[in-house]
């Protein structure tokens, strides 16, 4: 199977969703 | 004093912030202009980038990212909270610090990812030290993989360093 980090576009998508994860990750420690 | 300090902090952020835009600016280069780009050189124009564009982005691209951490430490430091942010803000309950940690780490993995991962390999594959020629492929895929792992956090990292500043 063909590791997504070689794809541009899904690099950049799999920054957006790690960016979700880390905004309620920084909600449930820190709020 | 207070204005002494208050100079000397965003002094270092300022560094902080020159460093950070060359690093992930060339990161960005990279991984949106470059690579994408290469298979579509004619092969008698390829040594332009990888005898001259390439060591020269390498060169600014890694010592930009220590560059970036040094001063992100540092600002951190004089700050009052490297060790609550490196913490995720869990020793304090300061969302501040959770969200500045988060991007800090990010960081460290990215810069990490550079000097450890990223400059060896593209040394390999740019012929710029001794190696076999079939030591070049996996090279080049560790290069680009962790490249593109850096691209990839690079996104939640900007969101957590701006903001850590903007909204908490």
């Amino acid at each position: 199977m063909k590791n997504p980090l070689e794809s541009l576009p899904m690099t950049v998508i799999m920054g957006l969703a790690v960016t979700v994860v880390m905004v309620l990750l920084v909600s449930a420690i820190g709020g | 004093m207070e204005l002494e300090y208050q100079y000397w902090a965003f002094f270092v952020r300022w560094l902080h912030v020159i460093s950070g835009v060359m690093w992930i600016g060339l990161l960005w280069y990279l991984n949106f202009v470059q690579v994408p780009t290469m298979a579509k050189i004619p092969d008698e124009l390829k040594p332009a980038i990888s005898k001259h564009i390439a060591p020269e982005v390498l060169f600014w691209f890694r010592w930009s990212a220590m560059a970036t951490v040094v001063t992100g430490l540092v600002l951190a430091a004089i700050n009052g909270y490297l060790m609550e942010a490196l913490g995720l803000g869990l020793t304090d309950g300061v969302i501040k610090h959770t969200a500045i940690g988060f991007g800090m780490w990010m960081g460290l993995i990215m810069a990490f990812n550079v000097w450890v991962i990223i400059w060896p390999n593209q040394q390999i594959v740019l012929g710029l030290v001794e190696a076999e020629a079939d030591a070049k492929p996996p090279a080049a895929r560790k290069a680009l993989l962790a490249s593109r792992t850096n691209t990839m956090l690079s996104i939640p990292m900007l969101y957590a360093m701006v903001s850590a500043q903007n909204l908490y």
